[in-house]
């Protein structure tokens, strides 16, 4: 029903607007539900024995938040840096910790950088990105009293480049967020 | 894009106390993920029991994954067979030929084996796994390497216990849930294995370098004997892996060592087996620590 709605005509979606709203466990939850989501794909077929993947949970977060300010509230970084400490692998807390300071870095972007682009964008979540997994890796050093490996390099370079492809994803399902399912 | 909404909600006393109660939530939340992760960073087994729930939770979702690997491969195999078939057929039977005569040999061998031991008196004691599963899952985006078993406590699985593929050694369990078990990969720096090179039994020892790779370090320091193409197998030695498994084959040798590669890459294997501890005295000693609560021995190789 979803994927109807997703390629009908624009015409045809304006028709069904009237008279409905979008379903408020959808506009809310999804959200969240997908960032957990993401944070639970290393169960994925996948068996990695480098840290190769990028964090995806983390750039859903920042996609979200850069797509639709004031929607996760700016605490949200408590519990779903949580949830993901649960599933990463990460010494428990590092999540937590990160993700806190990451919402409360992109509320201080959001005043100093009022008008942005899609590019400047790009460049803080870049910035807060490579932050992150530097802060990681020193963590589970920290963890194994080993030195932090340079095995992140390429890891960073590829989460800079998948960010795009994962706003396009996140507008998506912005879209299938605010479907007018609800009949008022 | 358009700027954000200004978040100054004007005279509403409730609205600017919601404001402010977020912020303070989300320092709240700096402040109580430094003290979580401390606890931690002190204590690594500490907040096991969250982390074996959330697997459990996760388990049917690696399961299914797990299994869409299997067949995925081999569907790429089969079209891959196709597609060679007959080269692969002449070199197959070329191998079958050399296997057969390999296999005469070995049975001789395997005879005198018997022999002597019964000359000497060994018994073999069969080391029977303690379970077979799946890898569902694995830290992939961090440094730490940790994989997911599909098997847990109600499969005999206890923490400590040695985790190997067909082709060689895969890891330890340190944390066992009721139906997940929780792995750290040979890959992991916090990973110790003590092994030998299996052409002449120079002892050495293995530590994951977590980029995939492993540091083979020796324990006879002097001129480095390494060469590239050397196999290392597990010495047996601390009593918890059992002797003679692979665990990697030395790539580049350096100035007191060398990186090598797994023997057994965690991705390539369906199924994995769970072994009991090598020796007797290893398995009372990890038996006495779950029971003691211990978990920080159980890093020990």
């Amino acid at each position: 029903m979803i994927f109807e709605k997703l390629t009908a005509s624009p015409e045809d979606l304006v028709r069904k607007r009237i008279n409905r709203a979008p379903l408020p466990a959808l506009a809310i939850g999804l959200p969240w539900a997908t960032i957990m989501l993401a944070s639970m794909a290393s169960f994925s077929p996948v068996i990695a024995s480098a840290p190769v993947m990028p964090p995806l949970a983390y750039l859903m977060l920042l996609a979200w938040r850069m797509m639709r300010p004031g929607m996760l509230p700016v605490w949200a970084g408590l519990p779903l840096g949580f949830f993901d400490d649960l599933y990463s692998g990460q010494p428990f807390g590092s999540g937590i910790v990160l993700w806190s300071v990451t919402m409360l870095a992109l509320e201080v972007i959001d005043e100093r950088f009022l008008w942005r682009g899609f590019s400047q964008d790009w460049l803080a979540a870049s910035g807060l990105i490579a932050a992150y997994l530097t802060m990681c890796a020193l963590v589970a050093g920290l963890a194994t009293g080993y030195p932090l490996p340079l095995v992140i390099g390429p890891q960073i370079l590829l989460s800079l480049v998948i960010y795009p492809v994962i706003t396009r994803v996140v507008a998506l399902l912005d879209r299938i967020r605010l479907l007018p399912l609800k009949r008022l | 894009m358009a700027r954000p909404k200004d978040r100054r909600p004007g005279y509403s006393r409730r609205a600017q106390y919601g404001i402010f109660t977020g912020y303070v939530i989300a320092m709240l939340g700096v402040v109580a993920g430094i003290a979580v992760l401390v606890v931690s960073l002190v204590n690594p087994g500490a907040f096991s029991f969250a982390r074996s729930a959330a697997a459990e939770v996760a388990r049917p979702m690696g399961k299914a994954g797990a299994e869409g690997r299997a067949s995925g491969q081999g569907v790429f195999a089969a079209i891959g067979a196709y597609f060679k078939a007959g080269q692969q057929n002449a070199e197959l039977r070329r191998e079958v030929d050399a296997a057969r005569a390999n296999a005469v040999s070995m049975q001789a061998l395997e005879d005198e084996n018997r022999r002597l031991k019964a000359l000497l008196g060994i018994v073999d004691p069969a080391r029977r796994p303690v379970a077979t599963a799946h890898l569902i899952g694995s830290s992939g985006a961090s440094t730490r390497r940790y994989a997911v078993l599909d098997a847990g406590i109600s499969d005999g699985v206890r923490p400590g216990q040695p985790v190997r593929a067909a082709s060689g050694l895969i890891g330890r369990v340190i944390e066992a849930g009721p139906r997940t078990a929780r792995v750290l990969l040979v890959t992991d720096p916090d990973n110790v294995v003590p092994v030998r090179r299996a052409s002449d039994g120079l002892s050495a020892f293995v530590q994951g370098a977590s980029d995939g790779r492993i540091d083979i370090r020796l324990i006879n320091m002097g001129t480095n004997p390494l060469k590239k193409g050397d196999v290392f197998v597990t010495s047996g030695s601390g009593g918890l892996y059992p002797p003679g498994i692979p665990v990697a084959v030395a790539t580049a040798p350096h100035r007191d060592g060398a990186t090598g590669h797994l023997a057994a890459d965690p991705a390539d294997h369906v199924y994995v087996l769970v072994e009991q501890a090598f020796s007797a005295q290893a398995r009372d000693d990890l038996q006495r620590m779950i029971e003691d609560g211990a978990k920080t021995a159980v890093e020990e190789p």
